[in-house]
């Protein structure tokens, strides 16, 4: 977390200059060079003067600043000079003075962490972060590089563990005063670990002071665990009273303590009141972790829902609506993958962006990937399903090995950007991913361009009057060969928007089509062929299912017996679930 | 419920044997049978009765409801509500096509469907009313018996000389005749015969006509056909089936003479 | 008709697989190693390993060739017997495993577990093996082809199916639990009949043993579609719902040509093991179906001969092709799935025949064949 410490600093108004010039540095130099490009006529010269007048400005700006903070504060630096050179006991009292400045928040987290070193040929403390070369150092009170260093040039703070658990405590004090809130959640969260007296004065101070409501909850869960230790019993039996709505893993293990029995089989608590309320309210904490438990399986089988509806929804347009059986339909999201991995390679700094971009990229080559192989090979293959089975089966295989000759067999990375990383953690017992839920809305998204191309353009009546009458349509005017094309070139082009999904949740390599082309198949069939509002049902209801069992059957019967159901169904229902009527689907 | 599908699928195969009860006159009752696909009534409440040895035509205009009436006969299609028996108790609906085929109901479809990669011959043979299941089938030598019905039938249907040709080859007409030929074979109580003179010859069409009349009274005939003239020439009772019922039914002149007909062949 | 004869290539095709049969193994066992007429065991084991790949694709060219039910899950049954025939020579190990147990093959050991499942019981006994060679596929297609065919599944909907049917038998078989050996199979077999499974003299008569059973099963196949059985079954592939209306049950026709054809891979697979010396999940893999199925439209489907002719060729390249350039091969199938069925619908005999036959004739013989 580097803005909030970079934050923190805000406080102490000798900084504020400081910290306005630095980031309207880069600032700066973008106005620099956005006007260098305005710059249409003039000259190198002119060029670089501008370039030089920007710079010395920056420089200007920046120089008395720094000066200024160095003669600032100075009980403050004397604190500095006895932690540098001090004994253990000076140390003490130094750590005990800066303990009242929003400063030395990230110089007491160095000493923590060991990374806290005198400088000595500058005799100062510097942050050293190590290196093949010996040390890179910088100012741990402004967060600058200095010059690296040799290992001898640099000596360590030393501490003791008395001196290590004071300093945790005031990194948690003066966390608690950060401007970020989700600092002075951690901060809280770190204090419970180790809790006495004294912070516990300090969280039941801040509480009152404390406007975020996530904070709050956290310093009140605290002290109402702590209640639980006290001897007064209508204070216990209210704090178990108010804990029994909080979601936390804390509470359950200190009422877990409280119902416990030792190795005689005599309950730890004496008090049998104290216990059966902690026992009632343990089963209604529980009672709710089932619920976030069932919440948590129905997110994954929605997003791996989401996955399959992504991979067949191309496929329910090539096999449902032209009745097209193609084998290739996964290595065509293999394709959206892959191009998700190149535009990865050619933009490596903006991997969002990169992202971004591989969507109409990916649909753009599997689209003309899918054109090549209708107008190729499926055009003379019309009216028999069997054999274009067997040919895009070829085409398959040849995509597969194309890739791993160019690329390698080998599986390639493609990154996550920062904005899907992570976890929405609700609370102690649901945390969802922001990945799948990414997922889940860019596949709603998709499935409704599709139906409002479908519904809406000219290319989706003409598909619609095709699939339906070919003959027909042709004597109306409808150019048939290019629909089916352009019908095929849609449906290719999805799988491979699908493979840009894919690429963000599972491995990307030559094999990852034919992992899914079966289940594609399945969805399709499942929801019922022709119907797209089948498709995602049927996705849906097969991730679900998928999830649920996994927990019984593990995650490969459980696959197992998804097929085993479906195969079942079909027999059963041969059409599907929305099946397709009228005189046509009857022959 | 599978297994209850099963037995009904499996094992509700009629005895070859199992005689009709046509005690009452009709062979075949539909009372009250809709059909409809999507919205659209195919078959609207409709009734028919079929005598025993009776020759019947079938007309109307397109969307009519004939080639579905005919459907739900042979277990092709099960209508909505309705019944329907072979003689008094022989519930149709309780079967599917092999049953009803082997009870002794067979059709000729209106686009002939012959058996393109098999000869002529083989065509007959496998029309030939005998055991159906599979071991016997497998182990299964023509007779002598067999082989001269079977001579007989080619006769009839004038593709002696043919015979060893796959059906493939053969013209549309003969293609129509082969399954008529097909029909014979399988010796049914009652012929459903869609549309038998389409592509045919002046001359065929003469034969065909005198070879569905030497057949009634032995066999019970269903013939949907829109020639007019051939209806004219072999018909006792035509029925004119429109917008999925029976509008009326009668002698060709009656029907003919029958304002509603008219109106609905005009499209008045 | 008679078996023995339908036309020149058919002929040819017999004698060729006779004279391998038996002069190969009599060779072999007549010869030293230094002779001319020796072949090498390596050579052996290949040339026994395509026969039963022809075996193999014979059985696929019964049901897709004849009854027109393109099956992308044959190798589910080449597998299921091949394992049957595995467990067999598991338990011919006895305790000369590492482990060194009498009765548990060493990955049970390996798994902890301390006796043998029921199901693997029987199998020391070779005729019960072999009984299970044929019982386990044919259970499996009897149940499978019941369901689906009872339901009308047909067409491509039925490929897909077969094609999910493998692949869950492939998730399933890598499961330790499954008692099948996981992902490494049955393997490191010693005997078989009591005899050393690796010596020369072994291989020779296995050879002979697949070359018999190839040639009995092409015989009995030919028999099976010139019977009436096999004409009914060409009409359902040519026309399924006519055959209906002339009192078939279609279903069971169906169900029994491929409850045949499964028993037949089956065999293939149980001689396919002790020839390679290993049966392991990936013989489930989707993959290896879908090259079944080429073999055959390779060699020309609906012809019996031409699903012989189609494995050997196919496999004689690929052995070829992955030792000259690895990479190649699956360009080349893929290349070959996309000719064959584009420019090669009959496949070589088709070729040969258009050669041989007059124009009109050809026609005649391969029209319906289309599916």
């Amino acid at each position: 977390m580097k803005t909030p410490t970079f934050k923190s600093r805000l406080k102490t108004p000798s900084d504020l200059g400081l910290v306005a010039v630095q980031p309207s540095a880069p600032l700066l130099l973008l106005v620099a060079i956005s006007t260098l490009a305005r710059c249409e006529i003039g000259g190198v010269f002119k060029r670089l003067a501008t370039l030089g007048c920007l710079l010395t400005a920056l420089l200007i700006f920046n120089q008395p600043l720094v000066a200024q903070e160095q003669t600032a504060a100075e009980p403050f630096a004397q604190a500095l000079e006895l932690l540098r050179q001090g004994s253990m006991q000076e140390r003490e009292q130094a750590i005990e003075q800066l303990s009242g400045d929003m400063r030395s928040l990230s110089l007491l987290q160095a000493l923590q962490d060991g990374k806290l070193f005198d400088f000595k040929a500058q005799s100062k403390l510097v942050i050293a972060q190590e290196i093949d070369t010996g040390y890179s150092l910088t100012d741990p009170l402004n967060g600058t590089a200095l010059p690296n260093v040799e290992r001898s040039e640099v000596g360590k703070i030393n501490l003791n563990n008395k001196l290590r658990g004071n300093i945790r405590k005031i990194v948690g004090q003066l966390q608690l005063n950060a401007p970020n809130a989700s600092v002075r959640l951690a901060a809280v969260k770190a204090m419970n670990t180790d809790i006495d007296e004294k912070a516990l004065a300090l969280l039941k101070s801040h509480l009152t002071n404390e406007s975020d409501e996530a904070v709050k909850q956290a310093i009140q869960k605290i002290l109402l665990l702590q209640d639980l230790n006290s001897s007064d019993k209508a204070l216990r039996i209210a704090a178990i009273e108010a804990l029994k709505d909080l979601d936390s893993q804390d509470v359950v293990n200190t009422l877990q303590v409280i119902i416990d029995k030792d190795a005689d089989g005599n309950y730890l608590e004496s008090d049998s009141d104290v216990r059966n309320l902690a026992e009632a309210a343990l089963i209604k904490i529980r009672e709710r972790m089932q619920a976030y438990a069932a919440v948590e399986t129905v997110f994954f089988g929605l997003s791996l829902g989401a996955v399959l509806v992504l991979a067949a929804i191309g496929l329910a347009i090539t096999f449902g609506v032209m009745g097209i059986i193609n084998m290739a339909h996964g290595e065509l999201m293999m394709l959206g993958a892959y191009t998700t991995y190149v535009m990865q390679q050619l933009l490596p700094n903006h991997l969002g962006t990169a992202l971004i971009l591989s969507i109409p990229m990916a649909f753009l080559v599997a689209a003309l990937v899918g054109i090549a192989i209708e107008r190729g090979i499926i055009r003379f293959l019309y009216g028999r399903p069997l054999e274009t089975l067997l040919a895009t089966f070829g085409v398959s295989l040849f995509l597969q090995q194309s890739v791993r000759s160019i690329f390698s067999p080998l599986n390639r990375s493609v990154s996550t950007p920062e904005w899907m990383s992570g976890s929405w953690q609700i609370n102690d017992f649901l945390s969802l991913t922001w990945n799948r839920f990414y997922i889940l809305i860019f596949c709603l998204l998709v499935f409704t361009a599709l139906l409002q191309i479908l519904k809406r353009t000219k290319l989706g009546l003409e598909v619609r009057a095709v699939a339906q009458n070919r003959g027909m349509a042709r004597a109306m005017g409808i150019p048939t060969a290019r629909v089916d094309a352009l019908t095929f070139g849609l449906g290719s082009g999805i799988a491979g928007v699908a493979g840009v999904a894919l690429s963000q949740i599972t491995n990307v390599g030559p094999n990852l089509g034919q992992a899914y082309i079966v289940d594609s198949f399945m969805v399709v069939v499942f929801g019922g062929v022709g119907n797209l509002f089948g498709t995602l049902v049927a996705g849906f209801t097969l991730g679900i299912a998928n999830k649920v069992l996994e927990p019984y059957a593990g995650a490969v019967l459980a696959k197992i017996l998804v097929l085993v159901f479906i195969i079942l169904f079909i027999q059963k229902r041969p059409r599907g679930l929305f099946p397709q009527k009228g005189r046509a689907a009857e022959s | 419920m599978i297994s209850e599908t099963a037995t009904q699928e499996f094992g509700a195969s009629l005895p070859l044997d199992k005689q009709v009860d046509t005690r009452h006159g009709p062979i075949l009752y539909m009372e009250d049978v809709s059909v409809s696909f999507d919205g659209f009534r195919a078959l609207n409440h409709l009734s028919l009765y079929i005598d025993a040895g009776e020759l019947r035509c079938l007309i109307g205009p397109n969307g009519a409801g004939k080639t579905t009436l005919m459907d739900v006969i042979t277990g092709k299609t099960k209508p909505d509500s309705g019944s329907v028996f072979f003689g008094q108790t022989i519930d149709l609906l309780q079967m599917d096509e092999p049953a009803i085929a082997q009870a002794g109901i067979c059709r000729k479809f209106q686009k002939p469907s012959v058996f393109d990669a098999l000869t002529v011959f083989e065509n007959l043979e496998l029309a030939l009313k005998t055991d159906k299941r599979t071991w016997p089938t497998l182990f299964h030598r023509l007779n002598d018996e067999q082989r001269d019905r079977i001579h007989d039938v080619l006769q009839t249907i004038g593709l002696s000389a043919l015979q060893r040709q796959p059906a493939g080859t053969l013209s549309h007409g003969q293609k129509q005749w082969l399954e008529i030929g097909m029909l014979l074979m399988q010796d049914p109580q009652v012929m459903l015969v869609d549309e038998p003179i389409a592509g045919m010859t002046h001359q065929e069409i003469e034969r065909t006509a005198e070879l569905l009349l030497s057949l009634q009274g032995k066999h019970s005939i269903v013939v949907v056909e829109h020639d007019m003239e051939f209806v004219r020439s072999i018909a006792r009772t035509v029925t004119v089936l429109h917008e999925g019922s029976v509008l009326t039914e009668g002698s060709m002149d009656e029907v003919q003479n029958d304002p509603r007909v008219i109106q609905v062949y005009l499209g008045g | 008709m008679n078996i023995f004869t339908q036309d020149k290539t058919y002929t040819t095709t017999l004698i060729t697989l006779a004279a391998v049969t038996l002069l190969i193994p009599f060779c072999n066992l007549m010869t030293t190693e230094n002779s001319v007429l020796h072949f090498s065991a390596y050579s052996v084991s290949l040339i026994g390993k395509y026969l039963t790949f022809a075996l193999l694709g014979l059985s696929l060219d019964m049901v897709w060739g004849y009854a027109g039910i393109l099956v992308l899950g044959q190798g589910a049954f080449f597998a299921l017997g091949g394992y049957a025939m595995g467990m067999y020579l598991m338990r011919q190990i006895g305790s000369r495993g590492v482990y060194g147990n009498p009765d548990l093959p060493d990955f049970m050991v390996f798994l902890n577990w301390t006796e043998l499942p029921w199901y693997w019981q029987g199998f020391e006994h070779f005729g019960f093996a072999m009984l299970m060679v044929l019982l386990a596929p044919g259970l499996l297609a009897f149940v499978f082809g019941w369901l689906a065919f009872r339901s009308r599944v047909t067409g491509v909907y039925l490929s897909i199916i077969t094609q999910a049917l493998t692949y869950a038998l492939l998730l399933a078989f890598f499961r330790n639990e499954m008692g099948f050996g996981g992902n490494n199979g049955l393997t490191d077999f010693k005997d078989i009949l009591g005899f050393n499974i690796q010596s020369e003299a072994v291989r020779s008569l296995l050879l002979l043993a697949t070359g018999l059973s190839l040639i009995a099963a092409l015989l009995l196949c030919r028999w099976i579609v010139n019977s009436k059985l096999g004409r009914v079954v060409t009409a359902i592939r040519d026309q399924e719902s006519r055959v209906r209306f002339l009192g078939y049950r279609v279903e069971l026709f169906k169900l029994w040509v491929f409850v045949f054809a499964a028993m037949l891979a089956g065999l293939a697979g149980a001689l396919y093991v002790p020839q390679v010396g290993i049966i392991n999940p990936s013989e489930f893999s989707p993959l290896n179906s879908l090259e079944i199925v080429i073999w055959v439209a390779v060699g020309g489907r609906g012809t019996l001969y031409g699903a012989i002719i189609g494995a050997v060729l196919v496999n004689y390249a690929k052995t070829v092709l992955t030792g000259l350039m690895p990479d190649a091969w699956l360009f080349c199938l893929g290349a070959v799935f996309i000719l064959v069925t584009l420019l090669l619908p009959d496949g070589i005999v088709g070729l040969l025949r258009r050669r041989i036959k007059p124009v009109t004739e050809a026609t005649a013989n391969t029209a319906g064949q289309t599916v």
